[in-house]
């Protein structure tokens, strides 16, 4: 295997720094405590909250208008700030004037890229980001200065009157240019060229097993990007006191990382610096890294010593971006005429924008995370990601992994056409189970992908429908994996993954505080839940204070579906520790063993003599802490030591894999090409399902998602005509940039699978993103089924349906594929 | 920069009689969230694309966004602020809350505010009366499943109590 990408970076000065080269974690590295009984079951025979249609924690505040999101917070004397933005896509910055913005009353300072010299980025390889451009710009849209005034209006204003003097450098594009074109440097801190990062990597022997293959099936396909677009747009207020702290409101899903680089960036120790995450409208990964707001919303506040707010306007988040990576795939995949997979060879090229970003690890996803749940032989991938002159991709849900497993999904509906085998039992056949290893190292434990498959058949009544509907409509079927938590943190260390401390006090509520971050999932609710179940509260009676990082224990955010795992466990933990204080003293008061105390529906008893030993769980709360002392518990989670051994065998790694499978039905009009997905199962094995109505959410809105960037999202940007310059955003806003609607999207059925994980917590794992990566390659499926053309290139709007009907005999075609699976079930 | 005249605008919130300072430029949703402190409504877009920032004019739902204050002097508005009755949720929050109708809970305010709408001039709609009276408040959290459970148990309930 090769490896290339960025110089780098990490400073050892830092107190939170990263050590040099690769620490791996011990093998003594911490282990949970182990619990009687494990940590799949419930405190005592059934469960009384987990598993139930409860409300969630912050549920009446959101739907009473009165959660506080980041732009609702509004400080004595706090001033509004802008950012100025490059207009040219590929430009060196020669000068910059600010005097005439400095002159208007009520502008109190301006900052420029000398203002915050230091690098940054999520991954601490791949540091390559200004909070401003110091020398040059390198996409529309790169922020070059800010300005803080009085009022917003003011601030714009005064954007107008900077000057900058640009000259103007050679555009890469696309990837092509990028690799034809290494001199055109888009990204200086790249190891050579505009490569951001290559691996190719190989397991078993792919090229035997293809050639021995009975049928060997190529492809060629193209993900469109497309981006998160949360309603919230990235907002943040900084606050830099008398006493040297700097207290910073952002709508991040990642407060411990913005800590560290905030602390970095502004040259503070980490103890003067606080982030708050206030409620979040929405972030599916677009504010899972620092932006230029927070660091110049900082700095504007340091220079003036007044709060200072920043609001991005919808146009910025699109700029903004870090969304899904467009992807050129080409993949060779062989299977046996009995419908066994053989050897698959992939190659990528990934379009990754002007920055790293998560890019180094979007590479490897792009094929590490394809191996399961079907049992691979042989494997290679060769992916490589480009830096372009476009505003930068990142992780948007199912972080590199969804464009791959489209084409992967689409290569097997076309290899079990060609072996006359209806789809749903080739992936059958090729089931990896459960308790085993992939082919490229990925220990699987839990594994409910066959119940999948079956759940979506049943209900999709598939049998009736496949290669039997009029043409016009059809069916399409696809599958996929996806991690529960990345297993090692972005810079290693061995300290705890996610942490949770827990407060309980004579006045009978709990407290939980921890560091997990809430962006409408639902993870503060799940920490209530798990502490019911222990306890024996009312959901009312628990208060979570999440993501403080002054008054929370570090949990690393939320991304890569690991809050529930992770710190559910941690939660799991704390309040085990306390029942097991509040057990041990009603044994002593009750006479009575501490495996009979029971805490349930706000009632304390033994089961022995339930009339004479019972109280109220408040007064055993003041029992056990007249005979401990003050109430409080910690619980932490450290995944095990996991992964392949070869380097980038860690990455992929995950404690828990959930298994996804979906049918989708559509309705297509070969006249205008228009593609009407009628409706989606969607099969999901979470592992457990702690909270239904959250995992059904989940579940819907994944399928949603995936639905919205197979029909209608692109993320696209305009080449250079009369009046702009190259590379402005086709449709920057929620009118041209296609949302669905209420109206657009089809129906969805959540199936909820529970193969009950033995390390989750109570055997839960993600419902987040999984459920987003069979949507396109169903759909994709389906319109094979319903049209006979293959859409190999997203989206697969009307135009591109229409060209592909045109291109070929889709009817011919069509009634082949119906012929062959009827010769196929004539032989069976 | 010679700032624009402020004026004092009279509105009518809530049934609360209120005013605050603003100018000719200022829209309902400036004045609500930055004037009067009524942050339920959001701003998603600024342009009135999203509906996040749908608030109700004399029952009629409205992109508060793109509308300007001084047009709204002597109309009675409704915001999500406005919903519950001394602190009783109303039926659509009740059951939004308990479908999870509200994920990220962004657009929630607007999306009550346009079925609160529909509710009054249809008490059983249908699932697409209900999307097409929604489609104009995009959510990107729930693909709508359970926003339309949501809206269809508040209506239900709400005929059985009348």
């Amino acid at each position: 295997m090769s490896e290339a990408g960025n110089k780098s970076s990490a400073d050892p000065k830092d107190a939170m720094a990263i050590p040099k080269g690769r620490v791996m974690p011990r093998p003594d590295r911490l282990s949970p405590p182990v619990w009687e009984g494990g940590r799949t079951a419930p405190p005592h025979g059934e469960f009384r909250t987990i598993g139930k249609r409860n409300r969630k924690v912050e549920g009446l505040a959101k739907v009473t208008g009165r959660a506080i999101y980041a732009d609702d917070i509004s400080l004595p004397r706090m001033l509004h700030a802008k950012l100025l933005r490059s207009i040219h896509a590929h430009a060196r910055i020669i000068a910059i004037d600010a005097s005439q913005a400095l002159a208007i009353p009520g502008v109190h300072a301006v900052i420029t890229g000398k203002d915050l010299p230091t690098y940054f980025g999520i991954i601490p390889w791949t540091e390559d980001e200004q909070a401003l451009c110091e020398d040059k710009a390198r996409y529309v849209g790169d922020a070059i200065a800010a300005v803080a005034a009085d009022t917003e209006y003011l601030a714009e204003e005064a954007l107008r009157r900077i000057k900058v003097e640009y000259q103007v450098l050679p555009i890469v594009h696309d990837i092509d240019t990028a690799l034809a074109h290494p001199e055109w440097q888009v990204n200086e801190k790249a190891s050579e060229g505009n490569l951001s990062k290559h691996v190719h990597l190989e397991f078993g022997p792919v090229d035997d097993l293809l050639g021995a293959s009975d049928v060997v099936v190529e492809g060629d396909y193209w993900y469109e990007g497309n981006t998160h677009a949360p309603i919230e747009p990235h907002c943040c207020v900084a606050e830099f006191d008398a006493t040297g702290l700097l207290t910073m409101w952002s709508s991040t899903q990642v407060a411990h990382y913005l800590h560290r680089d905030l602390a970095k960036v502004l040259g503070l120790p980490t103890q003067r610096v606080r982030v708050i995450q206030p409620v979040v409208g929405g972030a599916f990964g677009g504010k899972s890294e620092p932006f230029s707001l927070e660091f110049c919303a900082a700095k504007l506040s340091m220079l003036t010593g007044r709060p200072v707010k920043i609001l991005y306007t919808r146009e910025e988040v699109f700029y903004a971006h870090r969304g899904r990576h467009p992807m050129r795939m080409h993949y060779r995949t062989g299977i046996t005429r009995d419908g066994k997979l053989t050897g698959t060879d992939a190659r990528i090229l990934i379009d990754g924008g002007a920055y790293s970003s998560f890019g180094l690890v979007t590479t490897y996803y792009s094929g590490q995370l394809l191996t399961a749940p079907y049992a691979m032989p042989a494997y290679r991938f060769d992916s490589t990601r480009v830096f372009t002159n476009k505003p930068c991709c990142g992780p948007k849900r199912g972080h590199g992994s969804v464009q791959p497993r489209f084409a992967f999904e689409c290569q097997l509906d076309k290899m079990s056409e060609a072996i006359g085998l209806d789809p749903i039992e080739v992936r059958r056949r090729n089931f990896i189970g459960p308790d085993t290893s992939t082919v490229n190292g990925m220990r699987v434990t839990s594994n409910g992908f066959l119940d999948c498959l079956s759940a979506a058949e049943r209900a999709s009544a598939w049998k009736d429908k496949f290669r039997k509907l009029p043409y016009g409509r059809g069916v399409g079927v696809a599958g996929s994996m996806y991690i529960s938590g990345t297993n090692y943190c972005i810079y290693p260390n061995e300290m705890p993954q996610s942490a949770v401390q827990l407060k309980l006090d004579r006045s009978g509520r709990a407290t939980v505080f921890s560091g997990c971050s809430d962006i409408g999932q639902g993870v503060d609710s799940v920490l209530a839940y798990i502490v019911c179940e222990e306890l024996g509260l009312e959901l009312r009676d628990v208060r979570v204070l999440a993501a403080d990082t002054d008054l929370t224990p570090v949990d690393l955010g939320s991304y890569s579906s690991r809050e529930t795992f992770m710190v559910g466990n941690a939660c799991l933990d704390a309040a085990r520790h306390l029942r097991e204080k509040i057990a041990e003293t009603l044994a002593h008061v009750w006479g009575c063993g501490k495996g009979e105390v029971v805490l349930a529906d706000g009632i304390a008893c033994a089961t022995s003599d339930p009339t004479r030993c019972v109280m109220s769980v408040k007064d055993a709360f003041q029992a056990a802490e007249a005979r401990h002392g003050t109430l409080g518990s910690v619980g932490w989670y450290q995944s095990p030591q996991l992964g392949g051994d070869y380097r980038g065998g860690t990455i992929g790694a995950s404690p828990a894999y959930s298994f996804t499978a979906h049918v989708a039905e559509v309705e297509c009009d070969p006249e205008t090409g228009i593609v009407h997905v009628k409706k989606i199962w969607v099969a999901h094995d979470c592992g457990r399902a702690l909270s239904p109505v959250a995992v059904e959410g989940q579940m819907e809105g994944s399928a949603y998602m995936g639905f919205a960037e197979a029909i209608l999202e692109s993320g696209t940007y305009k080449p250079a005509a009369a009046g702009h310059p190259h590379g402005l955003h086709h449709g920057p806003n929620l009118l041209d940039y296609r949302l669905p609607t209420s109206l657009d999207t089809p129906e969805l059925e959540a199936l909820i699978i529970e193969s009950v994980d033995p390390e989750g917590p109570y055997g839960a794992k993600e419902a987040g993103e999984g459920p987003l990566h069979p949507s396109v390659p169903a759909i994709a499926n389906a319109i094979h089924d319903a049209l006979g053309i293959r859409c190999d290139a997203l989206p697969f709007s009307p135009p591109s349906v229409l060209r592909l009907l045109r291109a070929s005999d889709a009817r011919a075609s069509w009634e082949r594929a119906r012929a062959g699976l009827q010769r196929d079930a004539v032989r069976a | 920069m010679d700032a624009p005249e402020t004026v004092i605008c009279r509105l009518t919130v809530n049934g609360d009689r209120m005013e605050c300072a603003v100018t000719p430029g200022t829209t309902l949703l400036e004045a609500l969230r930055y004037g009067l402190g009524l942050t339920g409504s959001k701003q998603g877009c600024d342009k009135g694309d999203c509906g996040a920032c749908t608030v109700l004019v004399d029952g009629h739902p409205v992109l508060a966004c793109i509308s300007l204050v001084l047009a709204h002097e002597g109309r009675g508005i409704r915001t999500v602020e406005g919903l519950a009755t001394k602190g009783i949720p109303h039926a659509l929050q009740d059951a939004f809350d308990r479908t999870g109708g509200a994920q990220c809970g962004f657009c929630t305010p607007g999306v009550l505010m346009s079925a609160c709408a529909l509710l009054e001039r249809n008490d059983a709609p249908t699932r697409h009366e209900i999307a097409e009276a929604l489609s104009g408040n995009l959510c990107r959290c729930t693909g709508y499943t359970k926003i339309f459970e949501a809206v269809e148990l508040a209506a239900s309930e709400m005929r059985e109590r009348a």
